[in-house]
């Protein structure tokens, strides 16, 4: 998994509340049994102008300039909810997103975050909207940096913001590490607890 | 201090404290299915990494399969015979317990896993699926991941989880008329939010949900997750011991009694403290209806779609300006009377063999009204076949609908079968955002008898005002 530590990066503004991950990437544009080939599905729903279609819609953010070079997403509460797919995160990664910073998130999508190098940053929702208000108000002024090791954000005017994250969730960004390869250093741990179980819950062992 | 039901099952499956309130969590069930089941098997194939105690694993088709009479593996949505096969080929080689097409135990994941006796009281049980939160209504911890989880699940038999915070939200008084768990989630969501949920677990009590037979449990705990909730449970009780005894992977004779025995013990104490409680009385709920994209839009039938204007909340009032748009609808208009182009009875939420009886129970002897398109889906095989047996599938034809084999269906359009442009659908199932059911599709989210009722009359319905035919 790609780590995380520091990012200096365009950040595009998406204020609306409880996005869903059908709005992230809708079924119908998930075509393979595959991780990849996501990206032109990202928001299809709101970035192209017909369902199934590729004209772009000119209104739609990620499709205006600076905000297509955007590695970080400024949203509204509730991001992510709805649908488990992890092909939201896979979606938004692989169009360039590293970073989003919301006030809460849908829970399935924030676990799926952390396990493929994006990074989610819970903010209160005044700071979000001040640090898109900033965005939108000067266009030049559309760099908000993220530092995973400090746990803050900097708005475009300087001021530092600090947010809260677990530290399972920190390390393994931080460090690009597999969940799996971790987990499985505690292997005895586990057999011991399927032990120790399967004579206290015999009837969970089929 | 006593313990929640959620602090008991945690600590019944605490392996080890990671710090931070995070925990390394036993898995006792892992349930896989086509749509997300097929790219964490593949995953993990290519990593060369195996599954950990197949026997424990379980995995059906449901997502994307043909749902019309004699299907195969063929289906509508383009190459999505390739996540059937993928699938397939993947569950045999890891050795899981595959309910395929061909299998009468064939069915949506979380109405085959309590109906198989594979999600029971105490157990946890995860599956790439947001609804996974379902069978909270048997007494599971159990909760929708993403594939990569999915594969640590697989690959290890645990999870890395942060604990929730708790949440108790109690149900008092007898359910009126015309009114079930579905308009009580729905109220619910409305009432506090679609985020209103986050971050915590819940646990659904009071004396409305200890009347509520099993299959409205699973309902109600099947939109959890609607509600940002990371999981919804109803304690275990006698009830529970009777819907759970002899089903295929239920546990039998001495196993049996010393399961029950333990199952009893999971409720919360009676000096259990919670984060948060939320108390409902049910007598001021009347049948809901969503008039929006998220379930928070939503309200009582009797009511008229609201005007933003009158949203103090700026975010709040610029969704539901967008949501109003969508679904063409202006404020004050009643939501009784909205005339509809489709009516779908199915999904995970509401496809139980007690809810094809409710809506039978409103479609007797009453015919879809002209130009609406009514479609049933039985949540799975055996509900299907349940529902022939007592002749349910008659009452469904002759009033109109289609009478279809299980799956998800049209719950969601995945780029097969939908519903038309700008139609407007009244459906039992879970999900009204944009897109969901179709493209630019306008979906109403109500319980099946509502959805019934509004078939027949060809507009949102007030259920209460039709006789049922008994």
């Amino acid at each position: 998994m790609e780590k995380f530590t520091r990012l200096k990066a365009i950040a595009a503004p998406l204020l609306r509340i409880n996005i869903d991950t059908d709005a992230i990437i809708p079924s119908r544009e998930i075509k393979r049994v595959s991780k990849l080939g996501l990206s032109d599905g990202l928001f299809a729903g709101w970035r192209y102008t017909e369902p199934g279609g590729r004209a772009e819609d000119p209104g739609f953010i990620l499709n205006r300039d600076p905000f297509r070079q955007a590695q970080i997403l400024l949203s509204g509460l509730n991001f992510g909810c709805g649908s488990s797919r992890e092909h939201a995160v896979w979606a938004l990664a692989e169009w360039g997103i590293r970073s989003i910073i919301a006030p809460s998130y849908g829970g399935i999508f924030y676990a799926n975050c952390a396990r493929n190098g994006v990074l989610p940053v819970i903010l209160d929702n005044d700071t979000v909207e001040e640090l898109a208000r900033q965005i939108s108000e000067n266009p030049e002024q559309h760099l908000i940096e993220v530092d995973l090791v400090e746990r803050t954000v900097t708005a475009p005017d300087g001021v530092l913001h600090s947010f809260e994250i677990g530290s399972a969730d920190r390390e393994m960004l931080l460090e690009g590490l597999d969940a799996i390869d971790v987990t499985q250093k505690r292997d005895d741990e586990i057999l011991a607890f399927q032990s120790r179980d399967r004579l206290r819950r015999p009837w969970i062992y089929l | 201090m006593g313990r929640t039901i959620i602090d008991k099952l945690w600590s019944e499956h605490r392996i080890a404290d990671l710090g931070d309130g995070t925990s390394l969590l036993y898995i006792d069930r892992i349930f896989l299915h086509e749509r997300t089941g097929s790219i964490a098997l593949k995953s993990l194939e290519d990593q060369g990494r195996h599954v950990r105690n197949p026997e424990q694993v379980f995995c059906t088709m449901d997502h994307i399969v043909d749902t019309t009479p004699g299907r195969g593996d063929a289906t509508r949505v383009p190459s999505g015979t390739d996540f059937i096969k993928t699938t397939r080929t993947a569950a045999h080689a890891a050795g899981l317990n595959l309910f395929d097409l061909d299998d009468d135990r064939q069915g949506i994941v979380h109405v085959v896993s309590p109906e198989q006796g594979i999600a029971m009281p105490g157990v946890t049980l995860v599956c790439p699926d947001s609804h996974t939160c379902t069978v909270g209504g048997i007494g599971a911890l159990a909760w929708g991941v993403g594939s990569t989880e999915a594969e640590h699940a697989l690959a290890t038999k645990t999870l890395v989880v942060k604990r929730p915070a708790t949440m108790r939200v109690s149900f008092d008084g007898q359910l009126p008329y015309g009114v079930t768990a579905k308009d009580m989630i729905l109220h619910l969501i409305g009432k506090y939010t679609a985020s209103g949920g986050v971050g915590y677990a819940i646990e659904f009590a009071g004396t409305t949900i200890t009347a509520l037979p099993i299959e409205a449990r699973l309902t109600l705990c099947n939109m959890a997750v609607e509600f940002g909730a990371w999981t919804g449970v109803v304690a275990p009780d006698d009830k529970t011991f009777e819907y759970v005894k002899g089903r295929p992977y239920a546990p039998k004779g001495e196993a049996w009694d010393r399961a029950t025995e333990h199952w009893k013990s999971l409720v919360s104490d009676s000096d259990a403290e919670f984060d948060r409680e939320i108390a409902i009385d049910v007598a001021n709920i009347v049948p809901q209806m969503t008039w929006g994209t998220s379930p928070q839009h939503e309200a009582g039938i009797d009511q008229r779609v609201p005007d933003p204007r009158n949203e103090p909340d700026a975010n709040r009032r610029l969704s539901m300006e967008r949501a109003l748009e969508y679904m063409n609808l202006e404020p004050g208009t009643p939501l009784e009377g909205i005339p509809i182009d489709a009516a779908f009875i199915g999904s995970c939420t509401n496809s139980r063999l007690s809810d094809l009886r409710n809506a039978a129970k409103v479609l007797k002897d009453r015919k879809v009204a002209p130009g609406v398109k009514a479609i049933c889906v039985p949540g799975s095989s055996q509900v299907k076949l349940a529902a022939e047996a007592e002749g349910l599938d008659r009452i469904f034809t002759e009033a109109g609908f289609e009478w279809r084999e299980s799956g998800c269906s049209m719950c969601f359009f995945a780029g097969g079968e939908s519903f038309g442009v700008e139609e407007r659908v009244v459906t039992s199932t879970n999900r009204n955002f944009e897109n969901r059911q179709g493209p630019r599709t306008r979906s109403h989210l109500a319980s099946p008898t509502t959805v019934a009722a509004s078939a027949v009359l060809g507009k949102l319905a007030d259920v209460r005002k039709l006789e049922p035919q008994e």
